[in-house]
């Protein structure tokens, strides 16, 4: 049975991975997006790990994409045009990728063909393992990503709070963008 | 197939039972207490004190007309109430509802889902509920229903920090993600509201906006979008909106008197073992979903809807600095040794 579910997410995982880049409307797209992400963090539960599936969908699934697809309504963006695609940096960034994630791809099947069949479940995607070995001999690395974030939000603040707003039509400063927005949108919609 | 399996298909059976259960019940309470609270007598002619009106309500339903406006990306259209009912459906997976049950030498735990990240699992399940919003307003091509799930994306993105940021508070004492080892240190010290009350009413608040109910009912908003995201929906469709929104009530009031109110323990009592056992446990769950579900109505019929900027400003600038500081004194209490 394990094998049947296997095969049904991996085959859903990939599916839904190419319609996310051969789809010409957005909204598609982004929620293939959010089907290749619950069908990789299924694989992560047969792999039995479902801490890392849990923040896979929390994470990715549940807020990151939502954010996504608010934009993407908010601003309102039709199919993509024709004569958008197939510029010539979108071409040799497209083979560049194509040729790194091969690279990869081939690097992780060369390191692993020996133990191929070594279960994910260590110590290291336990909960427990997971948490000290951040908080231990990973903690400087977890410090400075924590920093960067930091810095990510004060500057999609500082970003956010249009400078020549009138006081009284100011939105409060530091306030979310989907605040300010939400108002632009009444406007816009068609 | 093997025994683990039957006893898991049994316990799914049983969590699914109650959850659709509880649809028809809340449709009478919603509508009796609406009534009650504003003088009125309300649906009372159908059954004993108009009991069948839940039932009458979801025969309607299935013989409506389901209209499908021919502007609409249908694809999305179609798929979106299935997807806002499915997450509402499986979150109740890692509530325990009862003490271990032994059954023919089988010692089987009352939990659909026993993972190691329980409640990790329910917020991330929860957290997809969005996206039937979300779908239903993009694909029904009409600018209410496109205002609507906007602001559902936002106001649940928001939300959910805070909720989320509440009930890592609430599991720091008992050390795990599983509910139940929360129960577990629950009936150890005591319910977790006392030391956390602040937690719980972030909690609470929170869970209002993530459900969709009323002071924080931004996406439907009838007196401004005529009925939000699924104002296009009708008969079974928009029926299966409106079973996602209670199923998904009472799933976050099993997490929550899970995490607060010691689940299906009571203070001081051992329940006997075996079927009596469980059921008496089951029960105590369900009593306490039961008073949590009549606070949603009450809230629902006593407060008015918020506007768009306080909601924002309500779960960035006060909700979530309140969870933060919740999380920073549980944590220091917790080292400390006094939780």
């Amino acid at each position: 049975m394990e094998t049947a579910v296997f095969a049904l997410f991996a085959l859903l995982a990939v599916a839904s991975a190419v319609v996310v880049v051969a789809h010409r409307n957005p909204v598609y797209a982004t929620m293939s997006l959010v089907l290749t992400l619950f069908s990789v963090a299924v694989l992560f539960v047969l792999l039995g790990a479902p801490f890392i599936a849990a923040l896979q969908i929390l994470i990715y699934a549940g807020a990151i994409l939502v954010l996504f697809l608010f934009v993407i309504m908010l601003l309102n963006i039709q199919r993509e045009e024709a004569h958008h695609s197939g510029q010539a940096v979108q071409r040799w960034s497209a083979i560049l990728g194509a040729a790194v994630f091969c690279g990869m791809l081939g690097m992780l099947l060369w390191r692993t063909h020996a133990a191929a069949d070594r279960p994910l479940t260590g110590p290291l995607v336990s909960l427990k393992g997971l948490a000290s070995e951040l908080f231990t001999d990973y903690l400087l690395p977890f410090e400075i990503v924590g920093l960067l974030l930091l810095v990510a939000v004060v500057a999609a603040s500082v970003v956010a709070k249009r400078p020549d707003a009138a006081p009284e039509a100011a939105v409060p400063s530091g306030a979310e963008p989907s605040e300010i927005t939400t108002g632009a949108v009444t406007r816009e919609t068609p | 197939m093997s025994p683990g399996l039957i006893a898991t298909l049994a316990k799914m059976v049983v969590v699914l039972g109650f959850l659709l259960t509880v649809v028809p019940v809340m449709v009478w309470v919603e509508r009796r207490g609406s009534a009650m609270m504003q003088d009125r007598p309300g649906p009372n002619r159908l059954g004993p004190f108009g009991l069948f009106q839940g039932l009458a309500d979801a025969i309607k339903f299935f013989f409506k007309e389901d209209v499908t406006p021919s502007a609409v990306d249908r694809p999305m259209f179609l798929a979106a109430p299935v997807l806002a009912l499915l997450p509402a459906l499986t979150t109740f997976a890692v509530i325990p509802f009862g003490p271990d049950l032994v059954f023919h030498g089988r010692t089987i735990h009352l939990i659909v889902a026993d993972a190691d990240a329980g409640v990790l699992l329910f917020l991330a399940l929860a957290s997809l509920g969005v996206y039937g919003l979300v779908m239903a307003g993009y694909g029904s091509n009409n600018k209410f229903s496109l205002l609507g799930s906007i602001r559902a994306s936002a106001q649940m993105v928001s939300y959910e920090l805070a909720l989320t940021l509440a009930v890592v508070a609430a599991i720091i004492p008992a050390g795990s993600f599983r509910l139940d080892d929360v129960v577990a240190y629950q009936r150890a010290h005591l319910w977790s509201f006392l030391p956390q009350i602040l937690g719980f009413l972030v909690f609470l608040i929170a869970s209002f906006a993530e459900t969709n109910r009323l002071p924080f009912d931004l996406a439907e908003a009838e007196s401004e979008l005529i009925a939000g995201f699924h104002t296009e929906y009708s008969a079974m469709r928009f029926a299966t909106f409106f079973m996602a929104e209670y199923i998904s009530m009472t799933s976050l009031s099993a997490l929550g008197v899970t995490l607060y109110f010691g689940g299906w323990s009571l203070p001081g009592v051992n329940l006997p073992a075996g079927w009596i056992g469980a059921l008496l446990g089951f029960g105590i769950l369900i009593a306490k979903i039961a008073f949590c579900l009549a606070v949603y109505v009450w809230v629902r019929w006593t407060f008015p809807r918020f506007r768009y900027d306080q909601l924002m400003r309500l779960g960035w600038k006060v909700l979530l600095p309140l969870a933060i500081l919740n999380l920073l004194v549980v944590a220091a209490l917790t080292i400390a040794g006094w939780l």
